[in-house]
């Protein structure tokens, strides 16, 4: 059994008429079936109202499936008892560092994801400090949010996940709104966490992330165009083109270059015009 | 046509605590028809700059002069400032605020008090620059706009000022690769066909490479390099210690010519870099 | 100006002030508030403010920090002042055409003023000394005795909480907006009332919009991390009574006792 399990999934959004009456609308998502393993590291990628971001909410429950299920954890999405079980596994953090955070001091806002699980107010505090340490953040804990940089706020947004201890984080573009120190920093974070066990999945438009992951599915208008490795995918310029995307620059510069595609990285790069 | 900022120093809380100075003296001049890159981490005065560009910041000392305008010395209208030196700001779809793609593009040209029937040939241009079909979507909402569309909507706002220096603050911030490269290439058409002085900053260094003909890098409030692309770029390690980056094709290639002997690049771009290394693989053998 | 408002800001620090239970320093600070109004004649307002500042010093927040706040407020004080000096009957001290200065409309309007400036500084002070957490967490334990007649304490401390939050991220907001369209040739400053209120529309219209977006976002962003109101919920920090909070107490009361004794000191009393 996988962590996730995603089946037939299809998400409907309402519209509302101009008399008020409630129509469907367009359907954001239809008919995904997914599976995510425990520990993996998931790019998703695709155009701007892809349903990357839709797809992302569904694995929390933030929504509902319109028809199919998510079960995480051997729980469904649509089991109203489970809902906090699940929420407190599958953390996520936001695109917009300034509209996650909670309240005014750093420290307080890691401790409010514990604080709604009910822990003992000792071991919240251990949390805290513990997270904060993993974020790099822990000397800047009595700072007041306003007076971090956004690189440092989404940080923040990331100790506040890993606060609930969960084993599953959801990154929805973490990087978009950082300049490129703060994305450094974020997505080395973020591949520690994996490192450490934890499953990511992260929704980005940068190919240079994208290709740091093992496994990337590519989004088009609510369906899933494509789900293969890094490799896989960007040997394929056909598919990058029909989505929308760009090759990350290595992988470009080896095409370009006419190399052969088990040129992985500069070394090997160096070591072929070495040989020539 | 030309601006030459001189000198241009700024304080922020000037005697209050948390007093910093955010531009120390600034001079820089940008020829006729020319983009200028600017680049820096946040914080390092680029905004700031900016806003001084157009009268929005008055500075300590120094001053910005437009062609042989000053618009410093308080004397010059503001009205007349903005008509020469249009802002877009970051994320500037955030400011769309009329019922109407038609009247928020308006916006500006109504405020410089034209009549009807120049704001119309206006707004009709300045949507067709962006790439937006003026009947298509003149009647709608701006907000039904995906969020590419809507920030070209926005930056027609103030192309419809006919501005002679159009200053852009990452233009492509948080945008799809698709959405990405169509601002681009609406930058680029909007620099030919009305040969204003653009200024572009971005974070992104493969960006300021392709576009900009001059570069300048703010660092702690001053001008710390200053040249073509070409130049700036060549000085990476400079770069790395004040936490920029250079474009991805020279980090790579700097990277093989520290690898392997005999092997050099100044390649900005990824098809340069490319034409680079197959040059070395054929001229090797 | 916008950035010059330190009424619920936060000053860091350790200082005894800083240290003192919030409920302390709010019950302080409100009991402040009703004794402004109770004092009546100079020894009053000289044992208010010697007070005021004993608490300024002790809380060791620079004192430009605090002054700061009252220049944005600076109109309300002028008003009051105005108003006063000029419709209180009374003795004629001096007088124009329709303009008439009393003794009692002078020393009213100054002793108006100075309970305004000390209003705003005590109740700013609080805020500067206490955490927002704090302060609401706070507010939540003081108001929870209500909670059994239906007042829904947690959440209107959790409000407290998140508006306390979100004030820079909207002044910031706001900056940008005003700035982003003064780009584009807003004018706000000339033309009659109807005129500028009418200029203000392309700065509240993407104010909403932001605000709304905001307030989605945050809702999505603690939703996702379990929150479910305030049943079941834990603190980080638990409010203690300390020492340092009964001595802060005792003298609380010996300040009250002052203040109510001072209306019998024999001054000139002004209402």
């Amino acid at each position: 059994m996988s962590y996730i399990e995603i089946r037939n999934l299809t998400v409907q959004f309402m519209k509302i008429n101009e008399d008020g009456s409630e129509v469907p609308g367009r359907k954001a998502l239809e008919d995904i079936s997914l599976d995510i393993e425990k520990g993996s590291f998931v790019a998703v990628v695709g155009m701007n109202g892809s349903g990357k971001s839709t797809l992302a909410k569904c694995l929390n429950g933030l929504i509902l499936p319109t028809k199919g299920d998510v079960i995480v954890d051997g729980m469904n999405t649509r089991d109203e008892d489970h809902l906090w079980d699940i929420r407190s596994r599958v953390g996520m953090v936001f695109q917009n560092p300034d509209n996650q955070i909670v309240s005014s001091i750093v420290e307080d806002d890691v401790a409010f994801g514990p604080e709604n699980l009910g822990i003992e107010p000792a071991e919240i505090r251990r949390r805290v400090n513990q997270a904060l340490k993993q974020v790099g953040m822990y000397d800047q804990r009595l700072k007041g949010a306003h007076m971090l940089s956004g690189g440092q706020k989404q940080r923040i947004a990331i100790a506040g996940a890993v606060a609930m201890r969960p084993e599953c984080i959801i990154f929805d573009e973490p990087t978009a709104m950082l300049d490129p120190k703060g994305r450094e920093n974020v997505m080395n974070i973020i591949s520690e966490l994996n490192a450490d066990g934890i499953t990511a999945i992260l929704i980005t438009h940068f190919m240079s992330e994208a290709v740091e992951t093992d496994r990337i599915i590519v989004m088009n208008a609510g369906r899933v165009l494509c789900d293969r490795t890094p490799a896989q995918l960007f040997s394929d310029t056909e598919m990058i083109e029909r989505a929308g995307l760009e090759l990350p620059p290595f992988i470009e510069l080896r095409e370009k270059a006419g190399l052969p595609s088990d040129v992985t990285n500069l070394e090997k790069m160096a070591a072929y015009m070495n040989n020539r | 046509m030309s601006i030459t900022v001189k000198n241009l120093r700024y304080i922020y809380n000037k005697e209050m605590p948390g007093e910093t100075v955010a531009l120390d003296d600034v001079s820089f001049e940008i020829s006729d028809g020319s983009i200028l890159g600017v680049i820096g981490h946040t914080g390092s005065g680029k905004s700031t700059l900016l806003q001084h560009l157009n009268g929005l910041l008055k500075p300590e000392s120094g001053d910005v002069f437009i062609d042989d305008v000053c618009i410093t010395d308080g004397k010059t209208e503001l009205v007349e400032i903005r008509r020469r030196v249009g802002l877009v700001f970051q994320y500037p779809e955030y400011q769309l605020f009329e019922e109407t793609v038609a009247k928020d593009v308006a916006f500006g040209p109504r405020n410089l008090g034209l009549d009807d029937e120049e704001i119309k040939r206006r707004v009709k241009h300045a949507l067709e620059i962006v790439g937006l079909d003026y009947e298509d979507v003149k009647d709608n909402s701006p907000f039904e706009h995906s969020g590419g569309n809507k920030r070209k909507i926005a930056i027609a706002g103030v192309l419809a000022m006919e501005p002679k220096v159009l200053i852009l603050d990452e233009p492509t911030a948080g945008l799809d690769p698709k959405a990405h490269r169509e601002i681009l290439a609406m930058v680029r058409r909007i620099h030919d066909s009305t040969g204003c002085i653009i200024i572009f900053v971005s974070h992104n260094m493969a960006d300021i490479a392709s576009m900009a003909d001059k570069v300048i890098v703010l660092n702690a409030g001053r001008i710390v390099l200053e040249g073509t692309p070409a130049q700036v770029f060549s000085h990476g390690e400079e770069l790395a210690a004040m936490g920029l980056d250079v474009p991805p094709a020279r980090e790579m290639t700097d990277k093989l010519s520290r690898l392997i002997p005999g092997f050099t690049s100044e390649a900005l771009s990824i098809t340069q870099a490319a034409d680079d290394i197959r040059n070395f693989i054929s001229s090797d053998k | 100006m916008i950035r010059d408002i330190t009424l619920g800001q936060y000053y860091p620090g350790s200082s005894p002030i800083h240290r003192l239970d919030a409920r302390v320093k709010i019950t302080a600070t409100m009991l402040y508030i009703v004794e402004l109004f109770v004092v009546n004649n100079f020894a009053g307002f000289l044992i208010a403010g010697i007070a005021l500042f004993t608490v300024i010093g002790l809380s060791r927040v620079p004192l430009k920090f605090i002054f700061r706040g009252l220049s944005a407020v600076f109109i309300i004080i002028f008003f009051t002042l105005i108003l006063n000096i000029f419709l209180t009957d009374g003795r004629v001290l001096w007088h124009w055409k329709f303009i008439t200065i009393t003794y009692e409309g002078l020393t009213r309007a100054v002793f108006m003023a100075v309970r305004l400036i000390m209003l705003i500084i005590g109740s700013s002070l609080l805020t500067l000394t206490t955490k927002p957490i704090e302060l609401t967490d706070g507010l939540e334990k003081l108001m929870s005795p209500l909670s059994k007649i239906g007042v829904p304490s947690h959440e209107i401390a959790l409000m407290m909480t998140i508006a306390l939050r979100f004030i820079p991220t909207l002044m910031e907001e706001t900056d940008k907006i005003i700035k982003a369209q003064q780009a584009r040739g807003a004018d706000f400053e000339s033309g009659n009332i109807i005129q500028r209120a009418k200029s203000l529309i392309p700065i509240l219209i993407p104010l909403f919009i932001s605000s709304f977006r905001i307030a989605q976002e945050l809702a999505l962003a603690m939703e996702a991390r379990c929150y479910h109101g305030g049943s079941g919920r834990t603190r980080m920090n638990e409010i203690h009574f300390h020492k340092g909070d009964a001595v802060a107490a005792v003298i609380l009361v010996l300040f009250l006792t002052l203040i109510i004794a001072s209306r019998r000191m024999g001054m000139p009393a002004i209402q």
